[in-house]
């Protein structure tokens, strides 16, 4: 496996009047061809802000933004933070490409299906409308969209929100991208439907050896998805792992409380579920302690109240596997069983 | 057997679909389809199904914020289908309803006090103590700060939201909730917290709930009985260890296979059944079994004659010519 994309200490925070919002902060990952990387994280996490940033699609006047996006393409390396507008809009769509929540807002209601992944595939490549046609119908018979000739003809409107999310992700493919983020790709669609998107998804990232970032919060579609998964609270990754390593040997506490507080639909019980208490903090003008600390129900057993004095750097605890705790390995394994 | 909190027998609701010049109507959209279902005292049963599939739309017309088309309406034995407007009022405080949308659900203009207060003040009822200390006292009760009385609802999170409308639903000590996706807008870990709410109550006042949701997890979490729907029809009914355990209708067994489990090892060696296609249109369903467009056991005789539902075991209802 290749190396494809890595990221080096990406901040992105939005000034506000209240002060400035650290949106994400110093994220550091790395992501190989044909691999899969899941970001995980409630609302206001990051998981979102650092994509569109890394996809160079954040607001450039209103976020300030600092690090390296390297992204090793078939056209050798670049790094996308500092380079021009221009260099980045050639990368995009072509290179780099993104799926979104919500279908029906990513696409144009007033041009037919076929015609908006046809532009997509005229803007980086040399060929007429009728081609561009040709190829849009070819893609979307390889989304499983039946009679693609005919319906490539027809508007958003007209399909169902798992086959606009199937032209959705005709679009993303249409010039064979190396980097496909895909943010809350199935959230809004029930989860048989959902089922189907995930199985194409995985197929296509066969086909083509795409490196994906899957942004969720569903546990249950990382599970299924992931080779890799960042855990991600109040802007930062708290936890990153092997998804075996992360689901059976969890290392933050914050991670371990996710998995404990969510039922499942093949363990029939009824006890109370073990919820995480509180709510996730304010991102603005954060102190200077581990963001978790508030919520966290081991914060006590660390000498010093160092959870409250100090922030934990993300560090090995054990081989290939990053937690933010000072909390050591040991003491997590014993308080997670 | 004591008298069921709610009963409802041949549930029907169609909406017209109005179209052309003159608004003539084109036939209509069968939500509901001849629906029964019955909630115990203090029982949760749980209402699933995918978007399209009539749940919300059996959940209102219970509350009647719909008028049922046919079918008819017990509430505590007493028969509630044709009551409107005044008649209503009395039972409309024994049943409550919480939504799904915390953001939309709250009127943004008044404070959190008037929000719980208004439903005393609509039926007409001082609360033993003054209105403001029974506010607080709900308040308190739900797990927010008694002293935010005066905030408005834009300085709570998406959480505390949804313990506000909890709030209210429960200001005139209601023996019945509709509970229309509760905690699907909220973030994990926060809905956690809710559920548990609604189980710490329900435990303290006896409530029932019918329980409106796509979530199958937390349906299985927090229902006594469980009942699947598909385009207005009951697919499945059985208790809910049973249903999650032993699914019968082809339907539910793909629902429960498609719902990701949060393990890895078994959710990548378990075995998934993908339907073809997508849901038809509730204006024109299907002939026969609603479901035979999508079934991988569908047979002639599916396409023609709608299944009726059978009681295969005990409490255990499938409508299915060839159940598992």
């Amino acid at each position: 496996m290749s190396n494809l994309l890595d990221v080096k200490g990406l901040n992105v925070a939005f000034p506000t009047i209240d002060g400035e919002v650290r949106a994400s902060v110093d994220l550091n990952f790395e992501l190989n061809r044909g691999e899969t990387l899941a970001i995980v994280g409630e609302s206001g996490s990051g998981k979102s802000v650092s994509s569109l940033a890394i996809m160079g699609l954040h607001n450039r006047a209103r976020t300030v933004i600092s690090g390296e996006v390297i992204l090793h393409g078939s056209k050798g390396s670049m790094e996308l933070i500092s380079a021009s507008d221009e260099t980045v809009r050639r990368l995009r769509g072509k290179e780099m490409a993104m799926i979104f929540q919500d279908p029906m807002s990513s696409l144009h209601p007033y041009y037919s299906i076929g015609a908006q992944i046809a532009e997509a595939w005229m803007i980086h490549n040399e060929g007429s409308k009728k081609d561009g046609m040709k190829r849009a119908i070819e893609m979307l018979d390889l989304v499983e969209i039946p009679s693609a000739a005919k319906r490539a003809h027809e508007f958003p409107h007209q399909f169902s929100g798992g086959m606009r999310q199937r032209a959705m992700i005709a679009m993303a493919l249409v010039n064979n991208p190396s980097l496909l983020i895909a943010d809350e790709p199935t959230t809004a669609l029930d989860v048989t439907v959902q089922a189907q998107v995930l199985q194409l998804l995985q197929d296509m990232q066969k086909e083509f050896n795409m490196g994906v970032i899957l942004i969720t919060h569903d546990l249950g579609v990382v599970a299924e998805f992931a080779d890799r998964v960042n855990v991600m609270y109040a802007g930062k990754i708290v936890e990153t792992a092997g998804v075996e390593d992360l689901y059976y040997r969890s290392m933050h506490p914050y991670t371990i409380g996710l998995l404990r507080s969510i039922p499942r639909v093949d363990q029939i019980d009824n006890h109370r579920l073990d919820a995480i208490k509180g709510a996730p903090p304010s991102l603005i003008n954060l102190p200077m302690a581990c963001s978790f600390a508030p919520r966290c129900e081991y914060a006590s057993m660390v000498p010093e109240s160092r959870c409250t004095q100090s922030q934990p750097e993300l560090e090995a605890k054990e081989s290939n596997h990053f937690a933010r705790c000072f909390l050591p390995a040991e003491r997590i394994a014993e308080l997670r069983s | 057997m004591s008298t069921p909190i709610l009963e409802i027998k041949g549930l029907t609701k169609h909406f017209p679909v109005s179209g052309g010049a003159f608004g003539k109507s084109k036939g209509s959209v069968k939500a509901v389809d001849g629906v029964d279902i019955t909630v115990m005292p203090g029982e949760t049963v749980g209402l699933v199904g995918e978007s399209g599939c009539g749940k919300t739309t059996v959940g209102r017309t219970v509350m009647k914020l719909y008028e049922p088309t046919s079918g008819q309406i017990f509430f505590d034995g007493e028969e509630i289908t044709n009551l409107r407007g005044r008649a209503m009022k009395p039972i409309r405080s024994k049943m409550q309803m919480i939504f799904q949308d915390p953001y939309s659900s709250l009127n943004p203009r008044h404070t959190v006090g008037r929000i719980i207060s208004s439903s005393f003040e609509i039926h007409g009822i001082n609360p033993d103590g003054g209105t403001k200390v029974a506010v607080q006292e709900l308040l308190e009760r739900v797990g927010l700060n008694p002293e935010h009385i005066n905030r408005f609802p834009h300085e709570f999170s998406g959480g505390q939201r949804q313990r506000i409308g909890i709030a209210r639903a429960l200001a005139l000590k209601p023996k019945l909730i509709v509970a229309d996706e509760p905690v699907s807008a909220l973030d994990v870990s926060i809905q956690a917290q809710v559920v548990n709410l609604l189980d710490d109550l329900q435990k303290e006042f006896g409530l029932s709930y019918l329980f409106v949701a796509h979530d199958l997890s937390v349906v299985q979490h927090i229902s006594d009985r469980v009942i699947a729907m598909y385009l207005g029809k009951v697919m499945e009914e059985a208790p809910t260890a049973e249903l999650f355990a032993r699914p019968r209708h082809p339907y539910t067994k793909a629902l429960l296979s498609a719902v990701p489990i949060p393990d890895p090892r078994i959710e990548r060696s378990r075995e998934r059944i993908i339907l073809k296609g997508d849901l038809p249109s509730p204006a024109n369903p299907p002939s026969g079994c609603v479901f035979s467009t999508r079934c991988w056991k569908a047979t002639d005789l599916c396409h023609q004659i709608a299944p009726l539902p059978l009681e295969l075991t005990p409490g255990h209802r499938v409508a299915c010519h060839f159940p598992e």
